[in-house]
């Protein structure tokens, strides 16, 4: 038997070890220009679409949505993801592909149960948690607004 | 102009890339799963707009703030807040309706693309 604390030291001399540094560098640079395509398509938006702010914003986020989709459909953006790490996690196409990814994978187990249901495996406590967090922080404004 | 555009863009490019750079220290310091990863940093966006720093944040980093999860939470929290102003039932449901689009083009496009393309994984 082996206590917990040794396990894992085996387990962190056993995994591979990868780079800190190229990870770093490789998230911060991904992650920087998926956010600068994302400013391009919202000036381009603002530019050419008569709409307030916020339809802009939305608009922006779906369409980030849509090329997260579509890339991970064709097999790309789990290949920049492999060298990207969070660079491809953290913006909102990483979202996208959490959705899309486990949807083919489990394409297999029919569309209910396998893609329907398996689509939410990460997103699913991606939107608990948010839509939970902003009734409290609703209701919390709600509150504080009626007894002022 | 041409300058003004690069300061803009080179802002969104640090910003953007710092916010990812902090999600991937965590990635190697804690081992956190990716779920966990977007978890923490849609709740910082909560926590941000709900009091009052986020916008301060995304006056200066623009697309560095709104396109990482981070914006989800944003938006999310700002729903929420604006719909607190009229009442208690758009106090709790405005926040949903906030990401309406966005949750939308997620499950329709994510659905749609799923049907299309088959996983390279399994298939070969």
């Amino acid at each position: 038997m082996i206590g917990r604390q040794e396990y894992t030291a085996l387990v962190r001399q056993a995994s591979p070890r990868t780079n800190e540094a190229k990870t770093l560098f490789a998230a911060f640079c991904v992650g920087g220009i998926i956010c600068m395509i994302g400013q391009a398509v919202s000036d381009v938006f603002t530019e050419f679409l008569p709409l307030d702010e916020k339809s802009i914003a939305a608009l922006t986020g779906m369409t980030m949505i849509f090329l997260g989709a579509l890339l991970t459909g064709v097999g790309v953006y789990d290949k920049i993801g492999y060298h990207a790490g969070a660079g491809s996690i953290v913006p909102i196409t990483g979202f996208a592909n959490s959705i899309v990814s486990p949807a083919m994978e489990f394409h297999s187990e029919g569309i209910i149960f396998g893609m329907m249901a398996r689509m939410f495996g990460v997103a699913g406590p991606i939107i608990v948690s948010g839509v939970c967090s902003s009734v409290v922080v609703g209701a919390i404004y709600y509150l504080v607004g009626v007894a002022v | 102009m041409i300058l003004e555009l690069m300061g803009k863009y080179g802002r969104v490019f640090l910003c953007g890339g710092l916010v990812c750079l902090i999600g991937q220290l965590l990635i190697n310091k804690t081992k956190m799963t990716s779920a966990r990863i977007l978890v923490t940093f849609l709740l910082a966006g909560v926590i941000l707009e709900a009091v009052g720093v986020f916008e301060y944040i995304e006056e200066f980093a623009l697309a560095g703030a709104t396109i990482p999860i981070t914006g989800f939470g944003k938006s999310l929290a700002a729903g929420a807040i604006e719909g607190a102003r009229i009442g208690l039932f758009e106090a709790c449901t405005y926040g949903m309706r906030a990401v309406a689009g966005g949750l939308t083009a997620a499950i329709v496009f994510g659905f749609v693309f799923a049907l299309l393309f088959r996983s390279k994984s399994k298939t070969a």
